[in-house]
């Protein structure tokens, strides 16, 4: 691809080139909107509450006292239970797709699970709420409680009524969201070790599982990380699943993860548009600057990891 | 037990999880399916497309709902698109080695997975909040900015897929750079692209979050861009989070139509650019 600019060109070529270019930069312009109009909705309440914004857990819009502590950890602890489920499942599912799976099967699977993905997350939600939570809590929660309730230290994340929907609840159904993104990734990331590596490891007599587990899975390591970090990026903005069954309440006053609990993006999604003063619209838009900053540390350093990986494997992603 | 034995009963074991994995995916996906299909079948009837959004206790249809998320999904789309195809060109043809074509990569990147509620915060601060007034203007503008992402990349992958020897031969019959992509490249990667602008529509079809506080929702039939306009997710989400039975029934019904037309587009998307490939 030639530069054109350093060609003489035709007023065509300078109008498309520029056009285009035009374009490439107001998409950077987009992300430096989108940080400086938090940043400046969210001025009134840094002044007001500080740094200890990010540590203070009360949330009372008619006091107008505000504290991000419940949204913040709601959102971590939800996206941890996701991660938790979701990283063991799409492992096993990318290397069912990638060593296991004859070839006919290999393309009906992987639209299979990217159909997954395409589900929107309202639809999650809303099934969350009305199919899920309920068995969930009358068979789940009571089977959990009983078993994993009586471990030591863990024990008492698993107590406390079984409702249904909860932090636990919100954790499950985000986990199913992000196994495809995962697993694609995985599958991806597979794909590129190089067949005679694989086969070297075959020709010494190693199983399948060995191959995966001590040629494939070093030889990829930075790019399953990296499918990780994705799926907990969207796992952390994840909105319309959560709301539904999270429960929606600012309360912090048990570590059980059958608890009703709140994140940022459902705070956003019940609150925003009911908030009256300006301080309480202001707090809720420093919830969307933490949660943005938070998944954009996220998403950078999975890109990061999948741009070395294609590096080392001298490919473009 | 000796070594050989504990090696295959490793690997057997590990296997089996990976299969186990394979069928707890699809296991949730028919689940959700088989739900979505039975429950919206049922709930679907022909009033569901005549008539508006009914208040509390009374029966009404989705009519307004459906007609304001073809809208905005639309204008969306047809703003978001040109926007994505001059970006994802910049990128592929002319920039990709400078600083602003690799940063507006990776930056593109990051957006693609950016929580869409923050798009719709950051459409309410600068337009919203200063017309002051919830819009379906300020929706559409939402959903383009998710759109954009999604088809900049399709197009940059696609563009850079086109063989250098097909562009040679052009320049080499003194056709101007810009007549080589328009006329050549982007016909020539026009399958891929068109498969991502699908894949983008099929994306903020079912999008919620971006339009809560953006277009908010609207009770009554409306065409008005000025005006706050109602949205199939939207709906769905006041109508299941209700007490009342037939709103929750409504809800259902929604959530069939979406799923059935989101699910459709990624399926034609596939279907299509295998075709064309």
């Amino acid at each position: 691809m030639a530069d054109s600019t350093k060609r003489k060109t035709s007023l065509g070529d300078w109008v498309f080139f520029n056009l285009t270019r035009l374009f490439a930069l107001l998409t950077l312009l987009i992300l430096l909107g989108i940080l400086s109009s938090l940043v400046y909705g969210a001025l009134p309440s840094i002044e007001k509450f500080g740094m200890s914004f990010l540590w203070t857990r009360g949330w009372n819009p008619p006091m107008e006292e505000f504290g991000g502590l419940v949204h913040i950890y709601g959102t971590l602890v939800t996206s941890l239970i996701a991660l938790i489920i979701a990283v063991p499942v799409s492992f096993g599912i990318a290397l069912f797709l990638t060593e296991l799976s004859p070839a006919w099967l290999r393309r009906p699977l992987g639209v299979a699970i990217e159909l997954l993905a395409g589900i929107p997350s309202i639809v999650y939600g809303m099934w969350g709420l009305l199919v899920f939570a309920p068995l969930f809590g009358q068979y789940i929660q009571p089977f959990l409680a009983a078993t994993l309730g009586h471990v030591p230290f863990v024990g008492r994340l698993f107590q406390g009524a079984p409702m249904g929907i909860g932090l636990l609840s919100a954790g499950v159904i985000l986990s199913i969201m992000i196994i495809p993104f995962i697993a694609s990734v995985m599958r991806d990331v597979f794909e590129v070790t190089p067949a005679i590596l694989k086969e070297s490891a075959y020709a010494v007599g190693a199983t399948t599982w060995e191959v995966v587990w001590n040629v494939v899975l070093p030889f990829t390591r930075v790019g399953v990380i990296g499918g990780i970090m994705l799926g907990l990026g969207r796992a952390l903005g994840e909105t319309m699943a959560v709301t539904f069954v999270i429960g929606n309440s600012d309360q912090l006053d048990t570590s059980s993860l059958y608890a009703a609990g709140n994140s940022i993006a459902s705070a956003l999604a019940n609150e925003f548009t009911e908030a009256v003063s300006p301080v309480h619209t202001s707090a809720l838009i420093e919830l969307g600057l933490v949660l943005f900053l938070i998944t954009f540390v996220v998403l950078v350093f999975s890109k990061l990891l999948l741009m070395q990986l294609a590096k080392q494997a001298g490919k473009r992603t | 037990m000796d070594l050989r034995r504990r090696r295959k009963l490793i690997n057997f074991v590990a296997l089996l999880l990976s299969m186990l994995a394979v069928a707890f995916g699809l296991f949730w996906l028919f689940w959700i399916l088989i739900d979505v299909f039975q429950l919206g079948v049922s709930a679907i009837q022909w009033s569901l497309f005549t008539q508006m959004t009914p208040p509390p206790g009374s029966e009404g249809g989705l009519l307004n709902a459906i007609a304001g998320s073809l809208i905005q999904v639309g204008l969306a789309t047809l703003i978001g698109t040109p926007f994505g195809v001059l970006a994802g060109v910049y990128l592929a043809e002319y920039g990709g080695h400078t600083w602003l074509g690799k940063t507006t990569l990776f930056i593109n990147d990051i957006l693609l997975s950016a929580p869409s509620i923050v798009i719709g915060l950051f459409v309410y601060a600068v337009y919203v909040s200063q017309v002051k007034h919830f819009s379906a203007l300020a929706g559409v503008f939402a959903l383009a900015l998710l759109v954009i992402p999604v088809v900049i990349r399709t197009t940059e992958n696609m563009l850079v897929l086109v063989p250098d020897s097909l562009r040679e031969a052009v320049f080499a019959l003194g056709t101007p750079k810009w007549k080589v992509i328009t006329k050549v490249t982007l016909r020539a990667s026009m399958a891929g692209i068109v498969t991502g602008i699908l894949l983008a529509v099929a994306r903020i079809s079912g999008e919620t979050a971006p339009l809560l506080f953006t277009s908010l929702s609207n009770q009554f039939w409306t065409l008005d861009l000025d005006k706050p306009m109602a949205t199939l997710p939207v709906t769905i989400f006041k109508f299941a989070m209700s007490p009342f039975a037939d709103w929750q029934r409504m809800a259902w019904a929604g959530v069939f139509l979406i799923t059935l037309g989101v699910l459709g587009l990624n399926i034609l998307a596939r279907v299509f650019f295998r075709q064309k490939r």
